[in-house]
């Protein structure tokens, strides 16, 4: 008889043993697999819940005229005038689709800071002169926005869309002229008069207050760009394609020397530099699903530790015999822990089932959350939020449960390995 | 008392003591014991309570170390073995018989008596077709599938008597085996026993209090205060 076959003997008993030992007392093992259960299952419908929650913060932020990756020319992010524009944006999209494929998307817009003025009032805000048909496409703005006039014609001049928060600032109206001073790209001051022909809504207050729109022809001549504009944004498939993408684009931006000849003429920048805040706020989530994984387990892990403790004093007898019979402490603990990983695997196939149930079901209508929508949209979230499950998030949900359950089982495990048989068998 | 040789017995115990620490007071359960045992013998260790017939068979069957002294079983030496070698013993070389609580309760009377063939890695089949020879053999044909808790007190010794000479061990060792029995069932199993150690060879070491398991030994070892007092043979 080989080892190994020995081995798999043996180990074939004890998964024999462990197995109808768990079922011996059905009611406590239940109560314990439902705790299992409803543990893991909490972990991945809130992680999903609080990941649907963050992505979408994510979303808002990236539609709102930001997209996945932006590229500036190299002093724009630090002085963002019509002055520091990329020159030649076709050198840098015909560089996009060669690096990116056929599937990316992009944009290139003008973006400059206006003085607004209106006969009653003045204030900053940013003008952003965009591809009248394309933009929609990757952002908030488009004909769906607007609640008031219409959305600006391809190529028109003297036309702008405003927020409906600065609109009421400036205490103006639809079909009003407001005034726009800005410097142009040789750094002049200038300065001209727009019609309102439309009032937009977003998702925040603050981004209607930013934001005034007009054609990018518009903003072309009108700041002397000559076909320059202040950024190119791009769309990716996923938002955490971002870090890759634009590591690719830097590269190979550098590489086709599309620019000035000290190897830096651009900024790319993924959203996670552009969005701080955004970014922010989904670690915070990230440590939230962490602490509620790590805060489920500790109770879980307690109930766990107890169900086995109860499971081995029963039967400190038995472990004697078992040892008196010859089996090695080692295989004791070996048994003892199989218990404890049918349990939990039982346990954790069970919530996941049910997880992914509940996710499933919430995935078709999200959860409505209008009754908390006001402080909600401060936090750039939106009404409905959909659960979102991820590959690692279910990983690390099920390690937690698993690695960890194995880990405090061993307490028990060790300890009915550590009954001698003579003790043991002079009890009960 | 006796000199001791090793050469043709099972079990030899040589000035073996057991001194158990109960607070401030040391209580000797066994005190310069000699006892030697021939392989095929049947022998009874009785004496009351607290003679130390359980001390001395647990010792012998490597559940617990002896203080001072040698034990040899099968020729080697226990008190020089590491706690796996012990483990080991008693896989490969030992027979347990328990006065009670003797089978794993989650396992049918046939795992029972396969359980140490198991833990020994012998082949399914092979397990099987033994371990329904013997049940058959100590009466208790058509009973693999029982749990132990579906048998009686009596079948249950028999499971365990099956399961304890099933692997060919050296020894079997029984502490009062029919303790828990009405005096029926408990001649039936001593029968068994009986007929076990005359067909197949197995030498039996059990302790008693029962006048009626002591009629059936072939040796009778008295034990009184932790010493053998009297060690009788008798032929028949």
């Amino acid at each position: 008889m080989s080892d190994m076959s020995e081995a798999l003997a043996r180990f074939g008993v004890y998964l024999r043993i462990a197995w109808r030992n768990l079922w011996r007392n059905r009611r406590r093992t239940a109560v314990i697999l439902t705790a299992i259960v409803l543990g893991v299952w909490s972990m991945i419908l809130l992680g999903a819940l609080m990941r649907g929650l963050a992505e979408e913060m994510v979303e808002n932020g990236i539609r709102t005229l930001t997209g996945h990756v932006q590229i500036h020319a190299e002093r724009y992010r630090s002085d963002p005038v019509a002055a520091h524009p990329i020159r030649d944006p076709e050198a840098v999209t015909a560089t996009i689709r060669e690096v990116l494929g056929p599937g990316a998307r992009w944009v290139s817009r003008v973006r400059v800071p206006v003085v607004v003025d209106t006969a009653r009032k003045t204030g900053g805000a940013t003008l952003v002169g965009i591809d009248v048909e394309r933009e929609p496409e990757l952002s908030f703005i488009g004909p769906d926005a607007i609640v008031d006039g219409r959305f600006l014609e391809p190529g028109e001049a003297g036309a702008v869309v405003v927020g409906r928060a600065l609109l009421d600032e400036m205490e103006t109206e639809l079909g009003h002229k407001l005034v726009l001073l800005a410097q142009d790209a040789h750094d002049a001051s200038v300065s001209r008069a727009f019609r309102i022909v439309g009032v937009y809504r977003a998702e925040l207050e603050a981004t209607e207050k930013q934001y005034l729109f007009v054609s990018k022809e518009a903003a072309d001549g009108w700041l002397a760009l000559d076909g320059a504009v202040s950024e190119i944004a791009v769309e990716l498939a996923d938002h955490r394609q971002a870090e890759g993408a634009a590591r690719k684009l830097r590269a190979a931006l550098v590489a086709d020397g599309v620019g000035g000849e000290d190897g830096q003429p651009f900024q790319v920048a993924s959203w996670r530099e552009l969005l701080p805040v955004q970014r922010a706020v989904l670690d915070i989530f990230e440590g939230f699903v962490q602490l509620w994984y790590v805060v489920v387990f500790i109770a879980m892990g307690f109930g766990v530790v107890n169900t086995i403790l109860m499971a081995i004093f029963e039967r400190v007898r038995e472990l004697g015999l078992l040892r008196a019979l010859g089996m090695r402490p080692g295989a004791i603990v070996v048994e003892v822990l199989m218990e404890a990983v049918m349990m939990l695997l039982i346990g954790a196939a069970a919530g996941n089932l049910l997880g992914w149930a509940s996710v499933a079901a919430l995935a078709v209508h999200g959860i409505d959350l209008s009754a908390m929508a006001a402080g909600m949209e401060l936090a750039g979230l939106s009404r409905v939020v959909y659960p979102v499950v991820t590959r690692s998030d279910l990983l690390l949900a099920n390690g937690v449960v698993l690695i960890l359950g194995v880990v405090v089982s061993l307490y028990p495990a060790v300890k009915a390995s550590r009954f001698t048989p003579v003790e043991a068998m002079r009890q009960g | 008392m006796k000199e001791v040789s090793n050469t043709m017995s099972i079990v030899a115990c040589h000035d073996v003591a057991k001194i158990y620490h109960q607070g401030a007071v040391d209580v000797r359960a066994l005190d310069d014991v000699d006892l030697e045992v021939e392989a095929g013998d049947f022998v009874a260790l009785a004496g009351p309570s607290g003679s130390g017939k359980t001390t001395l068979l647990n010792l012998i069957g490597g559940l617990d170390t002896a203080d001072a002294g040698e034990i040899n079983v099968a020729g080697r030496n226990v008190r020089e073995m590491s706690a796996a070698e012990l483990a080991e013993l008693r896989l490969r070389r030992v027979g347990f018989i328990f006065q009670s609580y003797n089978l794993i309760p989650v396992l049918s009377a046939e795992e029972n008596a396969e359980f140490v063939m198991m833990l020994q890695g012998v082949p399914a089949a092979e397990r099987r077709r033994r371990a329904r020879e013997i049940l058959d053999e100590v009466g208790l044909e058509g009973l693999y599938d029982r749990r132990p808790s579906e048998l009686s007190g009596g079948q249950q010794q028999r499971v365990a008597v099956a399961r304890a000479i099933v692997a060919d061990p050296a020894i079997v060792l029984a502490d009062e085996p029919t303790a828990n029995l009405d005096s029926e069932t408990g001649r039936a199993l001593l029968e068994t026993m009986e007929e076990m150690n005359r067909t197949k060879g197995v030498t039996f070491i059990f302790s008693t209090h029962d006048q009626m398991v002591m009629d059936h030994a072939r040796r009778l070892v008295h034990l009184k205060d932790g010493r053998v007092d009297r060690d009788e043979r008798r032929e028949g």
